[in-house]
């Protein structure tokens, strides 16, 4: 690394460009624009993994529909786990930044009077996912992008990576980070730090996530002493290709798709989900929830009812009685991705599918500001966890979560950053620390020879055994020792590359870092979780415990790297812990108006 | 004995090397596997040192863009079965500063993009509280195709014209200009004409089409230069005829 040693200063620093970074930032500008905005990404922002978003994004503006059915929705398919101030203003705020959108140039789907379309979408009683066509990520991303290229005041690190944290005085002051281009560490003060940087996916071997995916802030943030909250609830999204984990979207099933098995029957009839029709029902069937479809699928294999493949059982999805032109005008980036990946024509073919690992509930916990425990840290997006989601995320809610709590979470850290100023002496000697230990850990070690691909194949393995979509006491202690194991083998990765310039495998070495990190956290609040609540299934405990689990874990690292879990009760504000029911209209209005 | 492929991977370190080289790798040959999934074996399996940039894996986030034998693709939508069983050459995109092995500069593009202002520009902004711009299917046909550009520098490496003139604005950047100013809700067409009438923006391009060729999201960037350029001449025109009464 280079000896030159510099420092940039700034008001408030995002880490990560993707839909929360990029709302966060110019959700800054617009609260006070004197203030100088960083946003520091690994990749450049519209490479981001908001990018791969398909289905849409839910936010009621429809007649006939109402923000409690949006708020009874989110919390029955969370399991109750969803704090419901947070849901409420979730609920409120979505359309208007979804309109904010709007009027910032998003392509989204049009009725044909001009006014805005809205999808069903699996767990939603009420049709009220917006979309552009079936790549409302990419365009909600690249409208971000865009946009925030119109003000001045936001200074961009692109293709920077960030290390560590530096805290002192009991607040976050600022980072330090590595220039890929130059391979020059550097330390950016800052007297608020938004972490805005994703989930953490490809801790699982199968998984619908990009590579950049690595919970790099959700470790940034454990390893600060900030906690992370409910990390055991991991998405299934049920409908994945095999081997390349390429999501096929949920929207395939909202305009009408099928969940078929091995005898091209509509298995999800038998797990409690209501009687198949012919057209889509809304909070039923196929359009239930995620975990109860991917746990369906799981009990249908050992039934011998999947199909087998190459890459492991698959089920069907069949969307051939849709037609070409439904397919063509509603869901062609499906067709594109089955053509090109699948080699499978939607239109005349089946698409294999099974569950694959997509978004993390869990995340660094955040109160409704997306301000953390730790005094100037704050987070946004599927990185954080306010909570919303609960245990079981609905499908076309994270891309309004991230516009909402990107707009909440810049507007308090633009106010926290007015108030506080000047990092103190003692960073810029922690940076000069970590600026070592990245030298000597990693580029100038020699010896020991741990490839970093044999580490992580072990670690994916290891959590996938342990702490898939269904999970024992058995197979999670063992998955906590193999984790161990590896964190030990970690400490002898040797890279084959000292270079400075673009050294991706110096960067590949810590996002496995934070990875082991992230993987320690789900284990751990899974192994405490001793009951079964969406998406965290223990055959021994399978059923939910509200007395003892109407709680979020909170995960803290030790000084000795070692963790505890602790718990927070679940904010409750009109909606008491029910039963979900899908496929019945047996939720009385009552419950659903939250009286 | 499994089936295996070559490639030949350019290998470029700009502290070391004063010119790039290729380096011949051995990989299993599986006809599943698309041209960035052997490039992640070599990474993984052979020699850690090979740097490119990717990350979807599903051709939407625009990283992975590398001339495979001598075209320029999306590697993680270019299958090994499409070469097999003759070896693969991946070198980085042509006519970008490289800056290690496959990995090219490409702070000229995201300049030249903030340049033309991708943004909705307009006289007065609606206030949210007063809903939608109204826009129907039709007026979002318009546009659509141009906003569905990945900026991933393809057509870039495609041009020929940007190979010689670097000051080129270039077909993405254009063809995402003219994605807003012919979106019914934008107001700023005027505003990017004066930025792209100037030499280096649309006049340079004497339309090959070469860009809209090796698109792989089909969005037709010389359809947008054309239609700029018809649209500025009519303007200059107008000015010679009205010069008191244009725009």
């Amino acid at each position: 690394m280079s000896d030159r040693f510099e420092t940039h200063q700034h008001d408030v620093l995002i880490v990560g460009g993707g839909g929360a970074g990029l709302r966060a930032a110019i959700a800054v500008c617009e609260a006070n624009p004197k203030l100088s905005v960083a946003v520091i990404s690994k990749v450049y922002p519209m490479r981001s993994h908001t990018v791969s978003a398909e289905g849409g994004a839910a936010g009621v503006i429809k007649p006939g529909d109402s923000l409690d059915e949006h708020a009874y929705d989110t919390i029955s398919g969370g399991d109750w786990l969803c704090d419901q101030d947070a849901v409420e203003a979730f609920v409120k705020e979505a359309p208007e930044e979804l309109l904010r959108l709007e009027h910032w140039g998003c392509p989204w789907s049009r009725e044909p009077d001009g006014h805005i379309a809205v999808r069903a979408f699996g767990g939603m009683k009420k049709m009220r996912t917006w979309f552009a066509a079936d790549k409302t990520g990419f365009h909600m991303l690249h409208t971000l992008f865009q946009t925030s290229l119109k003000y001045d005041t936001v200074i961009r690190y692109d293709e920077w990576f960030v290390t560590k944290l530096l805290v002192d005085d009991g607040r976050v002051q600022g980072a330090v980070a590595i220039e890929l281009m130059s391979g020059k560490i550097q330390a950016i003060t800052a007297n608020a730090i938004i972490l805005c940087t994703g989930g953490c996916g490809r801790v699982f071997p199968f998984t619908t996530n990009a590579n950049i995916k690595n919970g790099d802030g959700m470790a940034l943030a454990y390893r600060a002493g900030a906690p992370l909250k409910d990390m055991e609830f991991v998405q299934y999204h049920p409908t994945g290709l095999p081997f390349t984990g390429i999501l096929i979207t949920e929207a395939a099933r909202s305009e009408g798709g099928y969940m078929l098995n091995k005898d091209g029957y509509r298995y999800l009839q038998d797990y409690n989900l209501g009687k198949p029709q012919p057209k889509p029902v809304l909070r039923s069937m196929e359009l239930g929830p995620r975990d109860r479809l991917s746990q369906a699928f799981v009990m249908e294999m050992e039934k011998g009812r999947t199909i087998k493949g190459p890459y492991g059982d698959v089920v069907h999805l069949d969307l051939r009685h849709l037609g070409e032109k439904l397919i063509s005008t509603k869901l062609p980036f499906v067709r594109e991705l089955c053509l090109k990946y699948q080699n499978i024509d939607p239109i005349k073919e089946l698409i294999p599918v099974r569950p694959v690992v997509h978004y993390m509930m869990g995340g660094v916990h955040t109160d409704i500001n997306g301000a953390t425990p730790l005094p100037g840290l704050y987070a946004a997006g599927e990185v954080a966890c306010v909570s919303i989601n609960g245990a079981n995320r609905l499908g076309s809610n994270s891309l309004p979560e991230l516009l909402v709590f990107g707009a909440r979470v810049g507007r308090a850290a633009a106010e926290f950053a007015s108030k506080h100023t000047t990092p103190s002496a003692a960073i810029l000697a922690q940076a000069m620390d970590e600026s070592r230990r990245l030298r000597k850990q990693l580029l100038e070690k020699t010896g020991g020879g741990e490839r970093i691909a044999t580490i992580r194949d072990e670690m994916q393995k290891a959590i996938e055994n342990g702490a898939g979509i269904y999970r024992t006491g058995t197979s999670l202690v063992e998955t906590v020792t193999k984790l161990r194991e590896l964190q030990q083998r970690y400490r002898n990765t040797v890279l084959d590359d000292r270079g400075l310039t673009f050294n991706t495998e110096l960067i590949a070495a810590m996002e496995l870092g934070f990875m082991l990190d992230a993987a320690e956290a789900i284990v751990q609040c899974a192994l405490h979780r001793t009951e079964s609540r969406g998406a965290h299934q223990r055959t021994d405990f399978p059923k939910r415990d509200d007395e003892k689990f109407l709680a979020h874990s909170l995960v803290y690292r030790n000084a000795d790297g070692s963790s505890r879990v602790e718990y927070l009760p679940v904010k409750i504000t009109r909606w008491p812990p029910g039963e979900r029911v899908y496929g019945e209209p047996s939720q009385t209005k009552d419950a659903q108006a939250g009286r | 004995m499994a089936e295996t492929i070559q490639l030949e991977v350019t290998r470029y370190s700009p502290e070391h090397d004063a010119a790039p080289t290729f380096q011949r790798f051995e990989v299993p040959y599986r006809k599943d596997w698309v041209v960035l999934d052997a490039l992640n074996y070599i990474k993984d399996k052979l020699d850690g040192s090979l740097s490119y940039r990717w990350s979807c894996r599903m051709g939407i986030c625009g990283s992975c863009g590398m001339m495979v034998n001598g075209e320029p693709k999306l590697t993680c939508a270019t299958f090994l079965s499409s070469y097999a069983p003759d070896a693969v050459r991946v070198e980085p995109l042509r006519y970008f500063p490289v800056v290690r092995d496959l990995v090219v500069e490409m702070t000229d593009f995201m300049v030249k993009l903030q340049k033309v202002k991708p943004w909705i520009i307009r006289k007065e902004e609606k206030s949210i509280a007063d809903g939608e711009y109204l826009q129907t299917p039709q007026q979002l046909d318009v546009y659509k195709q141009f906003s569905m550009c990945i900026n991933c520098m393809l057509c870039y490496a495609a041009c020929p014209v940007y190979g010689l003139d670097p000051l080129f604005t270039g077909p993405a950047a254009i063809a995402l200009a003219q994605r807003y100013n012919i979106d019914s809700r934008d107001q700023g067409a005027k505003e990017r004409m004066d930025i792209l009438s100037q030499h280096e923006g649309i006049w340079a391009c004497t339309f090959v089409g070469e860009c809209t060729e090796v698109c792989p999201k089909h969005v037709d960037p010389a359809g947008a230069i054309q239609q700029y350029k018809l649209t500025a001449a009519k303007e200059w025109f107008k000015s010679l005829l009205m010069p008191w009464g244009a725009k």
